[in-house]
């Protein structure tokens, strides 16, 4: 009955859902909507093998002796584990999966500017994704995710190559993602969408972009450098011919400090939307946290060094690459304070995306500063290769942006699928994932501080308790992943059907249909003013 | 009937409003690929600043056994394709579908040449014993350092001669293209970018040239 009354409301309105429903629809569409959900499927599952191998590292580590895997196996399972959570997870998650389908919208355009070699990008990572599962299935990898020579050149018996290549041709996915937002973001702006009246999440997305586009090739160059030594026996790395390894961590990091960036600017971008949304307030000091993400994009590329204090460098240098490191935490607590200051007197509720939103800004603020003090020279000699590293940068990608991936989630959810998520699961949830997370993490920093180095299977017996506790929080987090997992599904075909503008957003996205017809628009938007304007409402005009 | 078809075929692609955003995007879009294309290569010209650094005398030695007289004829033959490439592109702007044709053969085919040339000098480095690894049989001064040197020859050169290979196939199918009048005055975007992109693929060579060839 209720179904019957919906289907008099909507007489027959076409969705992009409701376009085409074959196999062949979605997998020729070149509609960037279908792409951003392509990649929601595909980099999910790529989630739960990364999740899978973790889990596992989760249990070896529950005795101090180890024993339930060979130790060989837990390196291949924390190098699978990094290598897919970084290059298959993280890296396309907000981009690839929220921004695809939100950043046209946002513009007021009908697609991106280059909606096929958006669809090429897509078939990309799934060819790098079977490379690497490949890797998986025969046998797996042991290099850790840094690849780090000669260990990868000269002396791994496990398939470096085949991983490589999976994360080579991944790359060219972040590339051509990246190339289509920044065209995009500069050329197909509805009228009167001026840079200044873009929402944070265009902003953040764009300097994204950039980064993709210039580290990433680094990265490829290098990698293939290290399959060339590996297939031919020689290669530049090698210091018989005196090369230089530590040459390769500066290659690598060049382009895996930036790629950190690549791992929390989109999160942030996606917090400066529900921060305003949720507080009905206009977004404290735009300019600045428009100018913040640029900054951060910027001087990231020019703090790598940080990542190799113990590895034998100048000191001069290390000063300065512990300075800039300093420096790049300035924009970061910029977006920080100007995040809680619009929370003041604003008219604050707490639906499910919110309560992302804040555990993220708690979350990104322990691993931020944890991470100066890791920038401090001293601190970081005593905590290298310690636990303390994998709580620090963990805070910062699973609190921050695998929370931030969450909230957009839910928050874009009623737009992407039309439908309503259960409240009160959702709020569950967020709050599951916000205890079980700290409970992994939180003693992992002490562990470290007390010296418990990274990628052992075993540890001393006094490290037991922590462990443990490490492990129980482990348990919470994977439930709290996977309720979101079963209610989104379960709320395609039962949740309620949601409105156009169920949270009240001021962005362009929210004044067309949910989910919204093929080409977005039934007009092309005029814009007449900024986002987050709760006097004037949102920002299109409301002629359909 | 002819004219409607014109019209269909110069009409933007549906997510432009009209062709010059649709062309602004095209050439906005081949500027940042060619972005990434000099990152890639960076990763390379930083890798020889370094060993040029820590290995000066196998690379002064190393800058011996190149064929000048090769290069710098393969330096001419590139700067003359980009002189032709850039008259092709002009030819489209004016809608000159005989001359496009005639300059975009020549680009082409002086890009031919360069590769041409190019494997003669590879095989001339076999020869040698030059090529790194099981094929290396040269025991002259700083084999080691020497062996890095080529090795980054054979990857910085090759890396530009599958870029030109590709450079070779597009400009190809321009030209299959112009013959199926596919291009007027009005509608040649397709000529323009790929002509950003020879360009860029000559000015690497610009600078593989003397690192290689000329400094010592």
């Amino acid at each position: 009955m209720i179904v019957a009354t919906v289907a008099l409301e909507r007489p027959h309105e076409e969705t992009y859902l409701s376009v085409g429903t074959t196999a062949r629809s979605w997998l020729l569409t070149t509609d960037h909507k279908r792409i951003g959900i392509l990649y929601m499927v595909s980099i999910t599952l790529m989630f739960l093998v990364g999740g899978v191998a973790a889990t596992f590292m989760r249990i070896t580590l529950l005795s101090p002796g180890g024993g339930v895997v060979a130790m060989e196996t837990y390196n291949k399972l924390f190098t699978i584990h990094g290598v897919i959570m970084v290059w298959f997870f993280l890296i396309p998650s907000i981009p690839s999966v929220l921004g695809n389908f939100v950043l046209p919208m946002m513009l007021g355009a009908r697609d991106v500017a280059f909606p096929r070699l958006n669809l090429a990008s897509w078939y990309i990572f799934v060819a790098g994704s079977l490379f690497l599962l490949w890797t998986v299935v025969t046998g797996g990898v042991d290099t850790g995710w840094t690849f780090y020579t000669p260990y990868s050149t000269q002396y791994a018996t496990s398939h470096v190559v085949s991983t490589t290549l999976g994360v080579f041709i991944v790359g060219f996915s972040s590339i051509l993602t990246g190339l289509n937002f920044i065209v995009t973001t500069h050329r197909m702006r509805a009228p009167g969408l001026t840079w200044f009246r873009l929402p944070l999440f265009v902003w953040s997305l764009y300097a994204t972009s950039l980064i993709l586009v210039l580290a990433t090739p680094v990265l490829g160059i290098t990698l293939i450098l290290v399959t060339l030594e590996r297939w031919l026996g020689i290669g530049i790395f090698d210091p018989a011919l005196g090369g230089d390894p530590l040459l390769f961590q500066h290659l690598f990091w060049f382009y895996s400090h930036p790629a950190v960036y690549i791992m929390i600017l989109p999160g942030m971008g996606v917090i400066s939307e529900l921060i305003p949304t949720f507080s009905r307030k206009r977004l404290f000091g735009y300019t600045f946290v428009a100018g913040a993400s640029i900054a951060i994009a910027v001087l990231g590329f020019l703090v790598w060094g940080h990542h190799m204090f113990t590895a034998g460098m100048s000191t001069h240098a290390a000063l300065v690459f512990s300075m800039l490191s300093y420096l790049v935490a300035i924009p970061s607590a910029i977006k920080v304070f100007n995040w809680t200051a619009t929370l003041y007197r604003g008219a604050v509720s707490f639906e499910t995306p919110m309560l992302y939103a804040i555990g993220f800004i708690g979350l990104f603020t322990t691993g931020g500063m944890t991470g100066l003090f890791l920038a401090s020279l001293a601190v970081d000699v005593h905590v290298t290769d310690t636990y303390f590293v994998i709580a620090h940068f963990h805070y910062i990608m699973v609190g921050g942006m695998v929370t931030a991936y969450m909230g957009g989630l839910h928050y874009w959810w009623p737009k992407i699928s039309g439908r309503m998520y259960p409240e009160n699961l959702g709020r569950l949830a967020a709050m599951t994932i916000f205890l079980g997370f700290n409970l992994t993490f939180f003693p992992q920093y002490i562990l470290g501080y007390l010296g418990m180095p990274r990628r052992y299977a075993g540890y001393p017996p006094e490290f037991h308790v922590l462990n443990v506790l490490s492990t129980a929080g482990a348990s919470i987090l994977a439930v709290g992943y996977a309720l979101p997992l079963a209610y989104l599904l379960w709320s395609l075909r039962y949740g309620e059907r949601a409105s156009a503008n169920p949270w009240g957003g001021t962005t362009l996205e929210w004044t067309t249909s949910s989910p919204p017809p093929e080409h977005n628009f039934a007009h092309t938007p005029i814009v007449t003013h900024g986002p987050y304007d709760y006097v004037r409402g949102p920002q299109g005009d409301q002629r359909g | 009937m002819a004219d409607i078809r014109v019209a269909y075929r110069h009409a933007p692609a549906p997510q432009f409003d009209d062709l010059v955003q649709q062309r602004e995007a095209a050439a906005l879009g081949m500027w940042v690929f060619l972005v990434t294309e000099v990152m890639l290569f960076g990763g390379l010209f930083t890798v020889y600043t370094v060993y040029r650094w820590l290995h000066h005398p196998a690379f002064v030695e190393g800058s011996r056994h190149m064929a000048l007289v090769a290069g710098a004829v393969n330096t001419a033959v590139l700067i003359a394709s980009s002189f032709t490439m850039a008259q092709a592109v002009q030819r489209a702007q004016r809608g000159l579908r005989r001359g496009l044709l005639g300059f975009l053969a020549s680009t082409a085919l002086l890009g031919v040449v360069f590769l041409g040339l190019k494997a003669y000098e590879y095989w001339s480095h076999y020869a040698e014993g030059l090529v790194p690894g099981a094929l290396w049989t040269y025991a002259g001064q700083h084999s080691g350092p020497l062996q890095a040197f080529f090795f980054l020859y054979f990857a910085m050169t090759g890396l530009h001669a599958v870029h030109l290979t590709v450079g070779i196939g597009l400009v190809t199918g321009l030209i299959v293209l112009a013959r199926r009048r596919r291009f007027t005055a009005a509608y040649h975007t397709p000529v323009e970018v790929i002509g950003l992109y020879w360009h860029l693929i000559d000015v690497i060579w610009v600078f593989l040239f003397p690192l290689f060839y000329l400094i010592g």
